[in-house]
């Protein structure tokens, strides 16, 4: 495995259990995720789709699934013209819980050079989106509306 | 939020940031070569840059390499930037409802 080109940390006051239903729940990804449902039946070897409404966002396959602590898999944009054809890369999410907190990191690496410029602005703001969300009951205002404002 | 604030507060630590953001996933060594700083030096803002999550290390071996972890710095944004445009954004999303809604009724 190639080492990672980013790595991201964000501490939540929630719990293990709680953050890995918000990763893989998709009537909870649409809330915090730029309105995209994240689908599969998270078994190793299985599709995972990011729908927005009928568009198909991100593409890819379950490689870890071991919740609470450990979910892993490929991602290949979809939705913009050229991405596709490039390799696949990898994201990994890892929970540790952390006295009251839950620590989530999130990896992503073997990045292919135009699939790496899009993305790597994107999760900042998902992690803060998926923060606010799990501790106030309420996702990033921008992240809600940017959905609308954006799509179709 | 105050570690953060703290972190960000220092120059020599906005350079490591900034040396980061150009090449992430460095080692000390790597960072010592392209900063005018002493390796203690580097070693201990590092160390400050981690505590308040700003910097995130992975090991390689025994290599131990260094993220930019941007995302605290999202918090603060989104504290004392985003929700003041929070009005303007609901504004543009009410707008392009009532364009979109114009449309269809027209279309009719």
């Amino acid at each position: 495995m190639e080492t990672p080109q980013f790595v991201y940390t964000t501490y939540i006051a929630t719990t293990p259990e709680k953050l890995w239903e918000a990763l893989t729940n998709p009537g909870f990804t649409e809330q915090y995720w730029s309105e995209s449902r994240v689908q599969s039946d998270w078994t190793v070897g299985s599709p995972v789709r990011h729908m927005r409404g009928e568009t198909l966002m991100i593409a890819g396959e379950v490689l870890v699934c071991d919740p609470p602590s450990h979910l892993a898999y490929t991602w290949s944009v979809r939705h913009i013209p050229g991405y596709a054809n490039e390799p696949p890369s990898r994201v990994d999410f890892e929970i540790e819980p952390l006295g009251a907190d839950v620590r989530l990191t999130v990896t992503h690496r073997d990045l292919a050079p135009a699939t790496l410029t899009l993305i790597s602005g994107g999760w900042p703001l998902v992690l803060s989106s998926l923060k606010s969300l799990l501790e106030t009951g309420r996702a990033l205002h921008v992240m809600r509306l940017s959905g609308q404002i954006v799509t179709r | 939020m105050d570690d953060v604030f703290k972190a960000l507060a220092d120059p020599g630590r906005r350079d490591l940031l900034d040396a980061l953001f150009e090449r992430n996933g460095q080692t000390l060594g790597e960072l010592c070569a392209r900063l005018d700083m002493t390796r203690q030096g580097v070693s201990k803002h590092l160390a400050i840059l981690e505590a308040a999550n700003l910097v995130v290390t992975t090991r390689r071996g025994r290599e131990k390499l260094h993220y930019l972890n941007p995302v605290p710095i999202n918090d603060i944004a989104e504290r004392w930037i985003n929700k003041y445009d929070e009005p303007r954004l609901q504004a543009l999303a009410d707008l392009k409802r009532a364009l979109e809604t114009t449309r269809e009724r027209e279309g009719r």
